[in-house]
């Protein structure tokens, strides 16, 4: 019985490494085609470049010089401003700790069987309030950026909560509510920058006062500032809240299968409202990042409708891309913000135009969500036992 | 379905092999960026957008004209990025200096807080802006805005005049001064041919008393085409025939919607000549607010470039050329010859002064 046991553990571990082994391979075979269709994008997008391929024959050099002098300067581009220097990887790092925080609300939902959508929303609640806090308020250094930091993500934690008590009352579908609140979000948005409270005075547009210098994330060199710890803060406790806590066995127990986990004596409704909450706070924290982070002039940047981007949207990318595990999403994360701080460079030095550098983006989305397409194009990473599925979602730890 | 996909992929070596066998030009042969490098100089000029592509056919498309003439012409070297969020402001306007800019030029109003912040940072840099003065500028930043009001009034009162529900309509991208200075003048140039000729033409869309409009929700609506369409299918419904859509490529929506009405419904367009850079929809564009943002970019580009930069605005007028009304085109016949000949007389009475916009 025993002999059993250990034989059956070893091969279901072997399974694992196996399948591990095939998620990296997958994901770095993604980037690879992702990379070579950008390549090819280029080429044929640059009429310059690609009217030289008539000459392939007769003369290759002035096809393949050019077609390689392009593409090479804007690779070149993406990775000297995504690391290239002290500058660009705090660049790189201030863009990743939004995703890294939006991405874990978005993966950490995704291990309790939740789609979050609501992201976005969940970020304009957190962008928004700790700016009202951060502007409004005359408080000493600390207490002010605490309180900002605190405020923001309860306010992403309610907007993110009220979806999970929905969804535990009603059962009505997290994925529409939360595309519905985002709508919510913004909306609320747009009208409070048009009161008196938000609008700077003497200003007819939507913008907010300056936030406090008392309140702003400190910088700790350039544009990496302390958002980042707090972002790799809240991967290091979300992990520990799956992997070592009880709760995190909950949602991991309800991911797996919702009517096992009620079968066991879990609470269904209690564990989703809680995942949502949680989920919400860290989107909450991703929108904090916008609202208090330094812009490239060391100050943060006033809140106005657009503030916050499309992280929201962007977490689905992250967290996908990470399996929804946090140091994955950590790597993802700091992937796409170099991507970001990368694509700057290609516009500004390589002259690449930034459609193209959202092109790759999603490329690399498309192969890594779909890890069969990649197993079809290069037959050798095709496993036996591929499962998309548990893969998308991180199903199972 | 093996041996059909090899035939296929020999056709298709064959047809490249054949594609690569043109004999290259002799001029090709030598390096491309060698005969550029001839004439081009050291200074280089840089553009930053707002949220809307340099492909908008409008706003920003119009300003970043101005930067391409600039290289053609002047012989400058130029650069440019695309901003993809309210955030990225700040650090775009930096990669330009950190590209060696010795001019950059910032499109958008929404842009006016980054960059006076960029020209306290960088004295040695020069930076004009598209569409927001400063009370106080530095001295290497020159504001680069518009009247764009009078020909607004100029539009308002022809809209006015081709009307046939007795209502027209308007709507903006945000409300910016910017976009609003466009809704302004249209409706007192409908509440001006309204006391001139004893009709009541209502405007819908901006309320000239309360300052307020209909403007496209949303986070981007300067993009949002659908939003725009929606909005304008809004005014339409209540009986507006004639649309001002001041919304950037979202005022693309005003146009479809003209379209697909079958004449019934027309809709203007703002920054450029409508029937130039929206030539499929020219039928349905009575006339367009025109923005000469490639005038006063390429200006200050030159100069810079010269050494005789200040840092007073430019203020484009009518009077200056810097705004105009553009040519009716398809809507000629439609226009009446006493409506021409008022129109002319409203130019040069608010040229002269005597017409006031505010």
């Amino acid at each position: 019985m025993s002999t059993a046991e250990r034989t059956a553990g070893r091969s279901a571990f072997a399974e694992y490494v196996s399948r591990h082994w095939r998620d990296w391979a997958i994901t770095v075979a993604a980037f690879v085609l992702a990379m070579l269709i950008g390549a090819i994008l280029m080429v044929v997008a640059d009429p310059q470049v690609s009217a030289n391929f008539a000459y392939l024959f007769t003369a290759p050099q002035l096809a393949l010089g050019g077609a390689w002098a392009k593409v090479s300067s804007a690779y070149g581009a993406l990775v000297v401003g995504a690391v290239g220097s002290p500058q660009a990887l705090a660049l790189t790092s201030s863009k990743a700790a939004p995703l890294i925080c939006a991405g874990l609300g978005v993966g950490l939902a995704f291990r309790a069987g939740l789609f979050n959508i609501g992201a976005q929303g969940q970020a304009i609640w957190g962008a928004l309030t700790a700016a009202y806090i951060g502007f409004t308020f005359e408080l000493p250094y600390g207490l002010h950026l605490v309180l900002a930091v605190l405020g923001g993500m309860a306010a992403g934690a309610v907007w993110g909560g009220i979806v999970g008590w929905l969804k535990a009352k009603t059962g009505a579908h997290e994925v529409i509510v939360t595309i519905m609140m985002n709508y919510i979000a913004s909306g609320m948005l747009a009208y409070l920058l048009t009161t008196a409270a938000f609008r700077r005075p003497g200003r007819e547009d939507p913008i907010s006062p300056e936030v406090h210098p008392t309140a702003a994330l400190p910088s700790i060199f350039g544009q990496f500032h302390f958002g980042f710890i707090l972002a790799l803060a809240a991967a290091a406790g979300v992990w520990w809240l799956l992997e070592r806590s009880t709760t995190g066995f909950s949602i991991r127990a309800v991911g797996a299968n919702p009517n096992a986990a009620s079968t066991a004596g879990m609470s269904v409704a209690a564990t989703t409202t809680i995942t949502m909450t949680c989920a919400g706070a860290l989107a909450g924290l991703a929108g904090i990042q916008f609202a208090l982070g330094p812009s490239a002039n060391g100050a943060p940047v006033p809140l106005t409708l657009g503030l916050v981007g499309t992280v929201g949207f962007d977490a689905i990318t992250v967290a996908l891309l990470g399996r929804s595990r946090p140091v994955g999403i950590v790597l993802a994360g700091l992937l796409f913000g170099g991507l970001d701080a990368g694509g700057l460079a290609m516009q500004s030095v390589a002259q690449t135009p930034l459609t193209l550098t959202m092109v790759l983006q999603a490329v690399v989305v498309l192969f890594v969500a779909a890890p069969a397409l990649v197993a079809t194009i290069l037959p050798f990473l095709k496993g036996r036992k591929l499962k998309p599925a548990a893969a998308l979602t991180g199903g199972q730890a | 379905m093996k041996k059909s996909l090899t035939i296929t992929a020999a056709l298709g070596a064959l047809a490249l092999a054949f594609a690569g066998c043109a004999t290259p030009p002799p001029a090709a042969t030598s390096s491309a960026s060698a005969t550029s490098s001839a004439t081009a100089s050291d200074f280089k000029a840089c553009m930053v957008s707002d949220l809307g592509g340099f492909d908008d056919k409008s706003f920003n498309q119009t300003s970043h004209d101005g930067l391409v003439k600039a290289g053609t012409e002047l012989g400058v070297q130029t650069a440019q990025v695309q901003s993809k969020a309210e955030a990225d402001y700040a650090q775009n306007i930096k990669s330009m200096v950190d590209g060696k800019c010795n001019i950059i030029i910032t499109v958008g109003f929404l842009l006016g807080d980054a960059t006076q912040a960029a020209a306290k940072q960088y004295p040695d840099v020069k930076f004009a802006i598209v569409d927001y003065a400063y009370d106080k500028p530095e001295s290497n930043l020159k504001g680069l805005v518009f009247n764009t009001g009078e020909p607004s009034f100029m539009a308002g009162y022809a809209a006015a005049s081709l009307s046939q529900t007795g209502k027209v309509g308007t709507f903006g991208g945000a409300k910016i001064p910017s976009v609003t200075a466009f809704m302004t003048g249209y409706a007192q140039g409908v509440a001006y041919y309204n006391k001139a000729k004893g009709k009541d033409v209502k405007v819908l869309g901006w309320d000239d008393t309360k300052k307020d409009g209909s403007f496209i929700p949303g986070q981007n609506p300067f993009q949002d085409v659908a939003g725009g369409k929606q909005v304008a299918n809004n005014l339409v419904s209540q009986g507006a025939d004639i649309l001002l859509p001041v919304a950037g490529s979202a005022g693309e929506g005003a146009l479809q919607v003209a379209q697909a009405s079958g004449g019934k419904v027309g809709s203007m367009w703002v920054d450029t000549d409508g029937c130039v850079s929206q030539a499929k929809y020219c039928a349905v564009i009575p006339t367009s607010v025109g923005k000469a943002m490639d005038v006063a970019v390429f200006q200050a580009i030159k100069d810079a470039k010269e050494g005789t930069f200040n840092n007073t605005p430019y203020v484009g007028t009518l009077s200056n050329a810097g705004v105009f009304l553009a040519p009716f085109h398809d809507w000629d016949s439609k226009v009446t010859a006493e409506t021409k000949s008022e129109l002319d007389k409203i130019k040069a009475d608010i040229v002269a002064g005597t017409i006031k916009i505010a």
